[in-house]
């Protein structure tokens, strides 16, 4: 019966949450759009790094090239033959994609199952190792496919990127695959396979001796995190029209892992709360780099300020709170209506949420 | 290739290996100790570089003033750093640690950005590294030795300090177990602090030989140098300060001799260190001089 409940709650909340995208949509400038739009992003990116880190508890700094594989995916599949000439001027594109045109739906399962594909390729050596070593690994990896792109013309362009990418990303598909991607990180990590990886992030090699096939369960991890982060750098890149390589620096990777921080290692709600925080803060902040004029006092503008203050802020959080913003925490509608029923039931509901394994109630729409 | 032509590219090669090597013993003294990669280590090369280009520039100081001053205030701000950052965090999980070096990198870059502006500034080479040196057919402009030279010696006192000293053995104990260390009576947060203004102070030494030969400096140019030392290290067993050396050398000399033999590559020189990096660690996981660790349950 409770769960029937819940499904038929959360149902209603994602048809609340439609109303409200269209709102949005329709009433918002295209600024304030684009920032939502950001957000839902930035939500997949750091929902899929919990995955891989939080629940898996595998280091991985691939990231921000994983994000590249699909923006640049995303971006040659959705050009216009007629764009893409205008773009590779220097030497033309690779014959097989110059007149390739496509609809956005395929283009972001291609880029997510590519990227997907390169995620598992690259998982599969690099699993052998552990902890630190991993995580250079990866990084190495990931600053391997940039370097890709800067020097394989005709390929990607190189270092002049691609411009005039159509605009197809809107809050419906952002967050529509937003919420799919949390969906089923969901109830992966719910299932059989989910324990295996909790198993696998608490102790690796009791979870082997309790016969956890470490092998199948971390790839799976990589695989389908690197399929999500695949289809939000597909919809990053038709978000923001214009990408060259050095966006997918490591230091995007930084910023995931410093979203994910600050919500919460081994909380859905605390990445998507903080990944959206994180967004909208930053914009918030744009005017301090801008000149200000107090009176007869003119300030001149600062680039680089509004990253102090992020990192300033971040450090803040890894030092006195430590836990992020979410902890292990999830949201549920069994602890939202124990919070709206009182504090006695709320306190009660709490204390079990607590604990990491009744955190995984229902599913968070 | 001529044999002069190699011999000016074996000698550019070693020289870029050197300064690798000065800023991955910092990495790897921190690894060695906290288990932490120091991210932030990458940007106390531009602290370094900067505070020499401050002192020569701004306060007209020769550079025999200018550029000790720097490495012992860019020691005291390695330590500060160690302070604030990450002595709270020891006793919590490593991804707490290393997000705040991920921070603290951000943090410096920025600041740099904010207070040195982002435009890069010419250093200027004190005069006798600056001389042009002719072997024959060989010609070699002075600072390519000197930067082997300086950090020769810093190596043979980096040596001397830690398998000689009473400090050096601490900070070897450290390393395999800090805890016990504690326990037989080293201080073991003043250790780590030496071991910080040790790391910094070679990093700033890096920083200002580094500017030395790539005369541009920049809030951001830490990172590479900094990403670079630390496959160094990694490729010499980190933790293992002969290693790092090692690792160094053999990284930028390979670099620069695959970009001499194959210049069509040179777009890949970044991709190819971190290729050697990978290849490494699936086939010898712990770096060339790196001791196997066994698993403990």
């Amino acid at each position: 019966m409770k769960i029937k409940r819940n499904t038929l709650l959360t149902l209603a909340a994602l048809a609340v949450f439609y109303g409200l995208l269209a709102l949005a949509e329709n009433t918002l400038n295209t600024y304030w759009v684009r920032i939502l739009n950001l957000c839902a992003v930035y939500t997949i990116f750091a929902v899929t790094f919990n995955l891989i880190f939080g629940y898996t508890g595998q280091f991985s700094l691939g990231h921000a090239g994983f994000a590249a594989i699909g923006a640049y995916v995303g971006a040659l599949l959705t050009l216009s033959p007629a764009q893409k000439q205008a773009n590779f001027f220097l030497q033309p594109i690779l014959p097989f994609l110059a007149n390739v045109e496509m609809p956005f739906l395929p283009t972001l399962i291609i880029a997510g199952l590519l990227a997907a594909l390169i995620g598992s390729l690259v998982a599969w050596p690099a699993l052998r190792l552990r902890g630190d070593y991993l995580a250079i690994a990866t990084l190495g990896f990931s600053e391997i496919i940039r370097i890709f792109l800067v020097n394989w013309q005709p390929l990607t362009n190189g270092a002049m990127g691609l411009k005039g990418i159509p605009e197809y990303t809107n809050l419906y598909w952002s967050w529509g695959a937003a919420i799919v991607t949390i969906f089923i990180v969901k109830r992966l990590i719910d299932s059989s396979y989910g324990r295996a990886m909790k198993a696998i992030r608490d102790d690796e090699v009791a979870a082997e001796a309790l016969g956890v096939n470490l092998f199948k369960h971390k790839i799976m991890a990589f695989a389908v995190s690197a399929f999500f982060i695949g289809v939000a750098g597909a919809l990053f890149s038709n978000l923001i029209s214009t990408i060259d390589p050095k966006v997918f620096l490591f230091t995007l990777t930084y910023q995931i892992v410093g979203i994910t921080v600050m919500g919460g290692m081994g909380s859905l709600t605390g990445s998507a709360v903080a990944a959206s925080l994180y967004t909208i803060f930053l914009e918030l902040l744009r005017p301090i780099e801008s000149q200000i004029t107090i009176g007869s006092l003119m300030i001149p503008g600062r680039p680089g300020m509004r990253m102090v203050i992020f990192s300033l802020l971040l450090l803040f959080v890894i030092l006195f709170y430590r836990k992020g913003l979410f902890g292990q925490k999830e949201f549920s509608w069994d602890w939202l209506i124990g919070f709206l029923r009182g504090k006695n039931r709320k306190m009660k509901t709490s204390q079990t949420l607590g604990s990491t394994g009744a955190a995984d109630k229902e599913n968070k729409s | 290739m001529t044999f002069e032509l190699f011999l000016q590219h074996l000698a550019n090669g070693i020289s870029l290996g050197s300064l690798y090597a000065l800023i991955a013993i910092g990495y790897t003294m921190v690894y060695g100790i906290l288990r932490l990669i120091n991210f932030a280590h990458g940007d106390v090369v531009m602290l370094g570089a900067y505070a020499a280009f401050y002192g020569a520039a701004l306060f007209l100081l020769p550079w025999y003033i200018a550029f000790p001053l720097a490495i012992i205030i860019t020691a005291a701000l390695g330590v500060i750093i160690e302070r604030i950052a990450y002595k709270p965090l020891r006793e919590y999980p490593r991804i707490n640690l290393f997000t705040a070096a991920v921070a603290v990198s951000f943090l410096i870059e920025n600041l740099g950005i904010v207070i040195f502006g982002g435009r890069p500034f010419a250093f200027t080479r004190p005069e006798f590294m600056d001389v042009n040196l002719s072997f024959g057919k060989t010609s070699i402009i002075s600072y390519t030795f000197i930067i082997i030279i300086t950090a020769g010696i810093l190596f043979a006192i980096l040596l001397y300090l830690v398998n000689k000293t009473k400090a050096g053995m601490a900070m070897r104990a450290l390393s395999k177990d800090i805890e016990t260390t504690g326990l037989v009576g080293v201080n073991t947060d003043r250790i780590i602090m030496f071991t910080f203004a040790l790391g910094s102070a070679l990093a700033a030494a890096g920083g200002i030989l580094w500017a030395t030969k790539f005369p541009q400096i920049n809030p951001l140019m830490g990172v590479m140098p900094g990403l670079k030392a630390f496959i160094a290290a990694v490729l010499g067993g980190i933790g293992n300060i002969p290693g790092a050396m090692i690792g160094g050398f053999l990284l930028g000399i390979s670099e620069i001799l695959i970009v001499a033999f194959l210049p069509s590559l040179s777009g890949y020189r970044d991709a190819f260190a971190f290729a050697i990096l990978i290849l490494l660690l699936l086939f010898r996981p712990n770096g060339i001089m790196g001791e196997v660790q066994a698993e403990k349950v």
